[in-house]
């Protein structure tokens, strides 16, 4: 791991509870994840695995009925779940920024550009609005948009869509914050334009010893971006660690059917394997391990009893009975 | 694009068209003039003499075409009852209807709009079902009754505002406020609905991600694109309230064209009902008009359908 810990999730829980508080949603449960200052950390999983909300219980803005149940989240030293809603309002866009998957919706089109990029630097810097707009023109250099004295008084219409995904990532990092969550910021963009994009935030995080966090479904991008990878199913962390050692050798069934639905230019014609099934229903989960209806590799325990969290190398770790053999003595969960 | 503006001018054309026709039918149904306007026994020549000079002895589709060409010159006749040229009576009343239709409208404005925010903002919360009771109210009184109740209550017991007339603010804020709570209910409603979509859009969840204070939230990024609809319904609010003050201003007494086309009903002032129902009517078809062809400029889908 590089340089010191600047997030830790310690066995973070988020869940839905219906207003009848009948139903209850296990989007995000037991989740304990660590990510070193300007280091890149890759969150994929199918849709509805709870990647989302876990970022935006990170970000602490999530929906009425969505609750943090339990956990602490250490953020430099600080738990940002015991801090009151103002102060978690200066966190938000300053020290831990997020952009959204739709670029094309993020900006509002009545303000402009300009107006937009400064608002937070204004908002949490108190600085004057010449100073601001002059921070926004090179803010839109930074993310290399053409011109930008005449672009950042232009509105959101008048704009490309890989522009507009350019410049939400100037928002978010207008206070040079420490910490970006991107949820799937390049869905929407073709393929060049992803790639560019991908460059620029890499580059932007080098100069400015960002740590990154990608939530995804794209396992290239994970290639391409992370050092860490963690793998989500059904709001669990079910296998986490470094990219390349994950990709090399992955210990949960889930995470070898992952990565042996990807194309590979090296496979010559061999067919593609899906994962059979249906991704489970949060609120009736299966009593054992949520991924053994669909597990190639399932055993009779997987049924009765949910697996813990098997740390099976420095700093990786898996929750699959599978892995128990593997596991480190001292890691007990 | 031309066609489609062809197309429309003549649908409202047509409209307007169908509700001469009505109101000069509907208004001869109510029975004859003459017999309001004469002495109790005068002689059956008098009364055919009167007939005479109202024109009321032609045939009917006589009539119509005299009341349509004298709509087209914007000469709208003589009133039977006052006998003054019946656009001299419009022009008299109009500024006490434009002055209430302003005032009211200021009112559902300064009511409808905050109390939609708030309504939103805290959506089915205490505030929320305060504002559904507010507009369900504001839709579904009738305007007499309101009137009304205002009198008994604020001239009558208190005796704090005059009951009918003009002149002074005091007289205005009864009839204003009758006319204003049924608008403002509307516009409540509307700002409502239109913030809480607002309030679901991604540049409100980016806005908050950016750490914005919650008021700059709401009144900054929501409020401006929550405003646009509210704005168009007011505007041809405004067009409607001038023209259908009607039982508020006979409520009130209060001198504007309302009250005109109830004394012209009530005289049989053929001429006068006339003249109000069709320059109110061409005003609302004029501008659901000028509505229609401003959507097709802005919206290329409504051009493309024609």
């Amino acid at each position: 791991m590089a340089g010191q810990t600047l997030l830790s999730l310690e066995h973070l829980s988020t869940h839905y509870v219906s207003q009848q508080g009948t139903r209850v949603v296990r989007a995000v449960d037991d989740v304990t994840l660590a990510l070193g200052a300007g280091e890149t950390l890759g969150i994929v999983g199918e849709s509805g695995s709870g990647k989302t909300t876990l970022a935006l219980t990170m970000m602490r803005l999530l929906p009425p009925a969505a609750h943090i149940v339990s956990g602490r989240m250490m953020f430099e030293g600080e738990d940002l779940l015991k801090k009151s809603d103002e102060e978690m309002r200066r966190v938000r866009g300053k020290r831990i920024a997020m952009i959204l998957q739709d670029p094309m919706a993020s900006l509002n089109p009545l303000f402009s550009i300009g107006n937009q990029v400064a608002e937070p630097i204004r908002v949490h810097e108190g600085a004057s609005p010449r100073t601001a707009w002059q921070r926004a023109v090179q803010l839109l250099k930074s993310v290399r948009i053409a011109s930008p004295e005449t672009r950042v008084s232009q509105f959101p219409h008048e704009m490309s869509g890989g522009m507009r995904q350019r410049i939400v990532g100037a928002i978010g990092i207008s206070c040079e914050p420490r910490l970006l969550i991107a949820d799937e910021p390049t869905t929407s963009l073709d393929l060049t334009i992803q790639a560019q994009y991908l460059n620029l935030l890499r580059d932007l995080q080098r100069e400015h010893g960002l740590a990154l966090i990608f939530i995804t479904h794209n396992l290239g991008i994970v290639a391409k971006m992370c050092d860490q990878l963690a793998v989500m199913y059904a709001g669990r962390v079910v296998e986490q660690g470094p990219v390349s050692r994950i990709f090399n050798a992955p210990t949960h069934p889930y995470t070898k059917a992952l990565l042996g639905s990807i194309p590979r230019m090296t496979d010559g014609g061999e067919r593609l394997t899906a994962i059979e099934g249906q991704p489970p229903d949060l609120a009736n989960l299966p009593v054992g391990c949520a991924f053994a209806p669909r597990c190639p590799s399932v055993m009779t325990r997987c049924r009765a009893e949910a697996p813990p969290e098997f740390k099976t190398e420095p700093g990786r770790s898996a929750r699959c009975w599978l892995a128990e053999p593997l596991a480190l003595r001292s890691s007990a969960a | 694009m031309k066609q489609y503006i062809l197309r429309r001018i003549g649908y409202s054309l047509l409209s307007l068209f169908l509700l001469s026709l009505t109101i000069f039918l509907f208004v001869r149904v109510t029975g004859d003039p003459v017999a309001l306007l004469t002495e109790p026994g005068a002689s059956q020549e008098d009364i055919e003499a009167m007939h005479r000079q109202f024109g009321l002895d032609q045939p009917l589709w006589v009539q119509y075409w005299h009341f349509v060409a004298s709509f087209i010159t914007g000469d709208f006749g003589q009133s039977f009852y006052y006998r003054t040229p019946v656009l001299d009576l419009y022009f008299q009343r109009l500024p006490n209807s434009l002055l209430l239709a302003a005032v009211a409208m200021v009112l559902s404005l300064v009511i409808g709009i905050p109390s939609g925010i708030l309504a939103a903002v805290r959506v089915d919360g205490f505030w929320d079902s305060a504002g559904k009771l507010f507009a369900l109210l504001g839709l579904s009184l009738p305007q007499f009754w309101v009137g009304l109740v205002l009198i008994l209550v604020f001239s009558v017991s208190l005796g704090w505002l005059p009951s009918s007339g003009s002149g002074t603010v005091w007289h205005l804020l009864m009839p204003a406020f009758t006319l204003g709570w049924y608008f403002a209910a509307a516009h409540m409603r509307l700002t409502r609905s239109s913030m809480l979509e607002v309030l679901g859009s991604e540049y409100i969840k980016l806005a908050r991600l950016k750490g914005l204070p919650e008021a700059l939230v709401i009144g900054k990024h929501a409020l401006k694109n929550a405003l646009i609809p509210v704005i168009t319904l007011a505007g041809i609010n405004l067009v409607v309230m001038i023209n259908v003050a009607v039982i508020v201003e006979t409520v009130f007494a209060w001198p504007g064209i309302g009250r005109l086309l109830y004394e012209g009903v009530t005289f049989r002032d053929f001429p006068v009902v006339q003249a109000v129902v069709v320059i109110g009517g061409s005003m609302i078809i004029l501008v659901n008009l000028l509505i229609d062809i401003l959507y097709a400029l802005i919206d290329p889908r409504i051009r493309l359908e024609s």
